[in-house]
């Protein structure tokens, strides 16, 4: 039994809290947030350059770190403390799990990219109809052309406006719902014929719907086998699911360190309301909660390794109850600081809500419920 | 014991549903439609409808303006109102201000004021909570000191609730500052285009700019604005607090949230059926059903002990806190029926954008909705101050 870090993973949080905290405080965060583009290519590329994270979890003859997932808990938390909107969980959580779990030329070409910051990658999996069934797909493609041509509507595909690829889930045989024939491309972003509406999302980052309009793509774009891609995208799903649990790990300890601040220094009636016992015990209880998504963000994550029906057992436990802890944790934050609380000049309101968003990323509470129960429990 | 309303109060029923059928402006109804983010004038378009009518004020005695409604019909208003999803009359004038002024104003007073909040020519917002007086109101330090037939304002409010369009207020100054806290203040009519009053927006969870700050420097008062005595202004306030909770159950339209929820989960789908077919969903959906009809029962029998004559006591207190929590479950229920479109965020985005594309439009305001709604366990005394009330008033603690 052993939890503690090793030398690597302490310096990689050392060094990136410290370069959030100096270049991606609060009011630099809403600047950039606001701006047209919603983002300061220059964070990426000093994560990539300057502090050589983005390597953190891939092999070394990639020009990686030799890291794991172990690792990317350690970004994805610190990422959560400043809520910082980079785009490390869909290219290298995701987009860099998809392409380790595929291996190939492709992965051999891209991992450096991603190393090196040039490449960032956007995860199009939800559709409009789908939920969070990752098999519920109406995108389709087809053989044409020497490649495939894809058709179909992705649903909030986020950081997709700043992607210069996007990893694609699509049906290249079976029905609607079916696990035999999905696929899994991973194309350039700006081929003609892939359409984007962009917008902004409420808790700070960029997303699009993509529309793919008889978008053609080579033939080379095919990550996994044909039409038996859905073990894959179901692992990378999980270990991006207990990257998100590490970021919510990061958003509620916050939104229970500034409430315990407030609180301490807050004062009616003559006092600190943090003397009141009612919010003592609230606080508590925030603090238990956050307590217990740290174990449970652990636990997934060092299980991410097991076979398929014990990881996900492990993730949907971990995300069921994370879930739970970002919504207890941040309502309480909003409530406990009052009317302030609910003012867009504070932070606490922005890791509110992207505490909010977390909650249903990869699947609710009530989703990861029913996935857990189905898994283990017999009837 | 009876459950059923009489024939009359059906007939009452009937009437007041076709009213409103006929009459609820259809470009208001378009807008509320497409989720659009609705201003001044689509309050008071429907404000004067009512006005006109006579039913704006169902509260008011008939001698100011009031229909003569009794309790029941009152409840069958508030209820109709909620089936047909009308945008709320605003509480600031008609609920707030205007019952203490009939109650503890002069003659003059109330001629000057009641009609012209009963047309809507008057918009009204509230000076209550100060930066370092929050659910402690008490605390409130905006200095009001008498210089002749004046009173000279100095100080800083917050959380004013629709301030940027307000023709007036009411503000609750210290002219006192020895004594218990509660014994030296004062309630001001105050007219906002008054020199020396400045109004700053507050920005939101949601993006919304629904309060603001009010900054009043030298601001001179007539003293006939003053309602009530001078250092009576809290007996003014504890009286329009147990009214502001009487209607804050919102029974109505939660029944009518609840109803939307299960519209978006009959369209959503969760793989090959619809959400509403989901147990877990269903469960969520029966549990907020059965908290909403406790509270509908408890808030008839408050209401039936009014209309036996007994006020609205610190039972109210009840009646905010489940009806806010219900209030929040049920947007919280709209967030998680919506499942990736809560994510996009359009404020800024403007008519023929793109943000007519994405996503349905039922999905749109659910984030900003449940963010906003945050603000009902803060607002007119936070629950944990409810509790307190109850602890001490009604259990004797």
């Amino acid at each position: 039994m052993d939890f503690t870090y090793t030398d690597t993973q302490d310096m990689l949080r050392d060094t990136l809290g410290r370069f959030l905290t100096e270049n991606f405080d609060f009011e630099r965060r809403r600047k950039v947030v606001a701006s047209d583009s919603g983002r300061d290519p220059g964070i990426w590329k000093a994560l990539a350059t300057e502090l050589g994270i983005l390597g953190a979890p891939f092999a070394e003859a990639h020009g990686g770190l030799g890291g794991g997932a172990v690792d990317n808990l350690v970004v994805m938390e610190k990422l959560g403390e400043a809520i910082a909107i980079e785009p490390y969980l869909q290219t290298v959580v995701i987009g860099g799990g998809a392409l380790k779990a595929a291996g190939g030329a492709l992965a051999d070409a891209l991992i450096p990219e991603i190393i090196a910051g040039d490449a960032i990658i956007a995860f199009a999996y939800a559709e409009p109809q789908g939920r969070y069934d990752l098999a519920n797909l109406r995108t389709t493609a087809k053989q044409g052309g020497g490649g495939w041509v894809l058709n179909g509507h992705k649903a909030v595909v986020y950081a997709a406006p700043w992607a210069t690829h996007l990893l694609v889930t699509a049906r290249t045989g079976g029905g609607q719902r079916e696990a035999d024939g999905v696929s899994l491309f991973l194309i350039e972003a700006g081929l003609p014929g892939i359409v984007r509406r962009d917008y902004p999302t409420v808790d700070g980052f960029r997303a699009s719907d993509v529309h793919f309009e008889n978008a053609a793509v080579p033939a080379d774009a095919l990550i996994g086998g044909e039409g038996a891609a859905l073990p894959i995208v179901e692992q990378v799903v999980d270990e991006a699911t207990a990257a998100v649990c590490a970021e919510a790990c990061g958003v509620t300890r916050m939104l229970h360190r500034s409430t315990l601040d407030y609180a301490r220094q807050r004062k009616q009636f003559g006092r600190a309301i943090a003397d009141f016992q009612v919010l003592q015990h609230r606080l508590v209880d925030m603090f238990m909660e956050v307590e217990q998504a740290v174990s449970m963000t652990l636990m997934a994550t060092l299980k991410l390794d097991l076979p398929a029906a014990e990881r996900a057992a492990a993730v949907s436990q971990a995300k069921a109850k994370v879930g739970k802890a970002c919504r207890f944790v941040g309502q309480n934050a909003i409530q406990i600081h009052g009317g302030i609380g609910m003012t867009d000049e504070l932070a606490v309101g922005h890791y509110f809500k992207r505490a909010t968003m977390i909650e249903g990323q990869f699947g609710s509470v009530d989703h990861h419920l029913g996935r857990f129960e189905a898994l283990t429990i017999a009837a | 014991m009876d459950l059923n309303f009489t024939a009359d109060d059906l007939a009452f029923q009937g009437e007041a549903r076709a009213f409103i059928a006929a009459h609820y402006p259809p470009a208001l109804r378009a807008r509320q439609e497409r989720g659009e983010e609705l201003g001044k004038e689509d309050y008071l378009s429907w404000h004067r409808v009512l006005a006109k009518q006579g039913w704006v004020a169902p509260g008011w005695p008939v001698e100011y303006g009031g229909p003569g409604w009794t309790a029941t019909q009152r409840y069958i208003w508030s209820e109709e109102l909620a089936r047909a999803d009308t945008v709320p009359i605003l509480p600031f004038g008609i609920n707030m201000v205007a019952p203490v002024i009939y109650t503890f104003g002069t003659a003059e007073q109330k001629a000057r004021f009641l009609p012209r909040i009963l047309s809507g020519d008057d918009w009204w917002c509230q000076g209550y909570s100060e930066p370092g007086a929050g659910s402690d109101l008490a605390s409130l330090r905006t200095r009001a000191v008498r210089d002749g037939d004046h009173y000279v304002v100095n100080g800083q409010k917050t959380w004013t609730t629709l301030a940027q369009h307000a023709d007036w207020g009411f503000f609750l100054v210290r002219t006192d500052t020895t004594g218990k806290p509660q014994e030296g203040i004062s309630f001001l009519l105050i007219d906002m285009n008054t020199p020396g009053i400045t109004v700053r927006p507050i920005i939101t969870l949601g993006g919304e700019h629904e309060v603001n700050e009010v900054w009043l420097e030298d601001v001179r008062v007539p003293v006939d604005q003053r309602v009530h005595e001078e250092n009576k202004g809290w007996t003014c306030a504890k009286f329009l607090l147990a009214h502001e909770r009487t209607g804050i159950a919102g029974v109505a339209r939660s029944k009518r949230g609840v109803e939307r929820i299960k519209a978006i989960a009959r369209t959503e789908t969760d793989g090959d059926r619809p959400l509403i077919a989901d147990p877990f969903f269903r469960r969520k959906l029966a549990e907020l059903e059965v908290d909403l009809t406790a509270l509908e029962f408890t808030e008839l029998r408050t209401l039936a002990g009014e209309a036996a004559g007994k006020g609205p006591g610190p039972e109210s207190s009840l009646l905010k806190i489940k009806g806010t929590e219900i209030q929040q479950r049920i947007t919280e229920l709209a967030l998680e029926a919506v499942g990736h479109y809560g994510a996009p965020y359009f404020r800024g985005f403007g008519e023929g954008d793109n943000a007519q594309a994405i996503g349905p439009d039922y999905a749109r305001r659910a984030a900003p909705t449940y963010f906003n709604m945050r603000k009902t366990s803060i607002y007119g005394g936070s629950n944990e101050i409810q509790r307190n009330i109850i602890a001490k008033m009604v259990l004797g603690l």
